[in-house]
C-alpha cells in the first residue's frame, strides 16, 4: 500500500490530464461517430476521406492521446468508485492491477493500431 | 551448565499500536442514494465507465480502417445496431455530464487571482467552454469536409 501511495501524485496527474482530454474531445467524437452518422443525421465520411486524415502523423498522435489518457482517467475514477461506492476495499491490489493494467493494454493496442496504419 | 536460550534480535519486534476503540458506524453500500450531492458524485464517477466504452469503440474504428473499406462498412453497420445506439446515447449524456462537472470544478481546484481579488468562478470556467466549442467545431469540420 505504501508503495502505491507514494505514486499517487503521478497517477493523479494522468487522471487529471485524461479528464481534460475526455471533457474537451470526446463529446464531438461520440456525437458524430456514435449518434449522427449511425442515425443518418449527417453524411458519414467515406473510407478514403477518413484514411487521408488518419495518414497524417499529427492526427495519429492525436488519436493515440485521445485513447490513452482517458483510459488512465477511467482507471483512477473506476478504482475509487469501487473503493468508495461499492466499498470493496479488501480487493485493493486486484482492482489496482486490473484498472491500470487495462489502461496500459489499451495504450499498447492504440500504439500498435496507429503505428503503421495506411 | 545448560545454555540458556537467549532471545534473538534478528527479527523486528512487533508493536501493537495503542488506540482507544474507534467509533465507526457501519455505512450502507447504498450510502449515495437519496441525497442529490452524493448521487451526483457517483454519477460523475460512473461517467468514467462510458469514457472507457468510447475508447473501445474508437479502437474498433481504427482497427476497421486498417482492415480496409469492407471492414469500415461493417463497423458502420454494427454502430447502427439499436442497442449500440442506445448505449452511445447514454454515454453521450454521461460524457457531457463529465465535461460540465469538470469545467465547473476548475475554479475551485485552481482559483485565479487578479489584482488581489479572486475572479468569479464563472469567469474562470468560461474559457473552458469556449475552447470546447471551438475545438468541437474544428474537429467536426475536419471530419465532415
Amino acid at each position: 500500500m505504501a508503495k502505491h501511495e507514494s505514486n499517487e501524485a503521478f497517477f493523479w496527474m494522468l487522471f487529471s490530464a485524461g479528464g481534460v482530454v475526455a471533457a474537451i474531445f470526446i463529446p464531438v467524437h461520440l456525437f458524430l461517430f456514435g449518434l449522427a452518422f449511425p442515425l443518418g443525421w449527417m453524411q458519414a465520411p467515406t473510407y478514403n476521406n477518413l484514411m487521408s486524415l488518419v495518414r497524417m502523423p499529427l492526427v495519429r498522435i492525436y488519436l493515440f492521446v485521445l485513447c490513452s489518457l482517458p483510459l488512465f482517467h477511467w482507471a483512477h475514477r473506476f478504482r475509487y468508485t469501487l473503493y468508495d461506492g461499492l466499498k470493496v476495499k479488501h480487493l485493493n491490489e486486484v482492482i489496482f492491477v486490473l484498472c491500470y493494467g487495462g489502461a496500459v493494454v489499451g495504450t499498447v493496442v492504440a500504439a500498435y493500431l496507429l503505428w503503421n496504419i495506411g | 551448565m545448560p545454555a540458556v536460550k537467549q532471545p534473538t534480535m534478528k527479527s523486528a519486534p512487533q508493536y501493537t499500536e495503542f488506540h482507544p476503540r474507534w467509533y465507526r458506524p457501519r455505512v450502507s453500500v447504498y450510502w449515495w442514494m437519496g441525497e442529490w450531492h452524493y448521487l451526483k458524485f457517483i454519477l460523475r464517477e460512473l461517467s468514467s465507465v462510458f469514457v472507457a466504452v468510447f475508447v473501445v469503440e474508437t479502437l474498433m474504428l481504427i482497427s476497421a480502417l486498417r482492415g480496409g473499406p469492407e471492414a469500415y462498412a461493417h463497423f458502420q453497420q454494427s454502430m447502427r445496431n439499436p442497442l449500440v445506439v442506445v448505449l452511445n446515447l447514454v454515454s453521450f449524456f454521461f460524457i457531457v455530464f463529465h465535461t460540465i462537472t469538470w469545467f465547473n470544478l476548475a475554479p475551485s481546484a485552481m482559483p485565479v487571482r487578479l489584482g488581489g481579488r479572486r475572479l468569479p468562478d464563472v469567469l474562470v470556467a468560461a474559457p473552458s467552454y469556449v475552447a470546447w466549442l471551438v475545438i468541437s467545431v474544428f474537429i467536426g469540420w475536419l471530419v465532415l469536409r
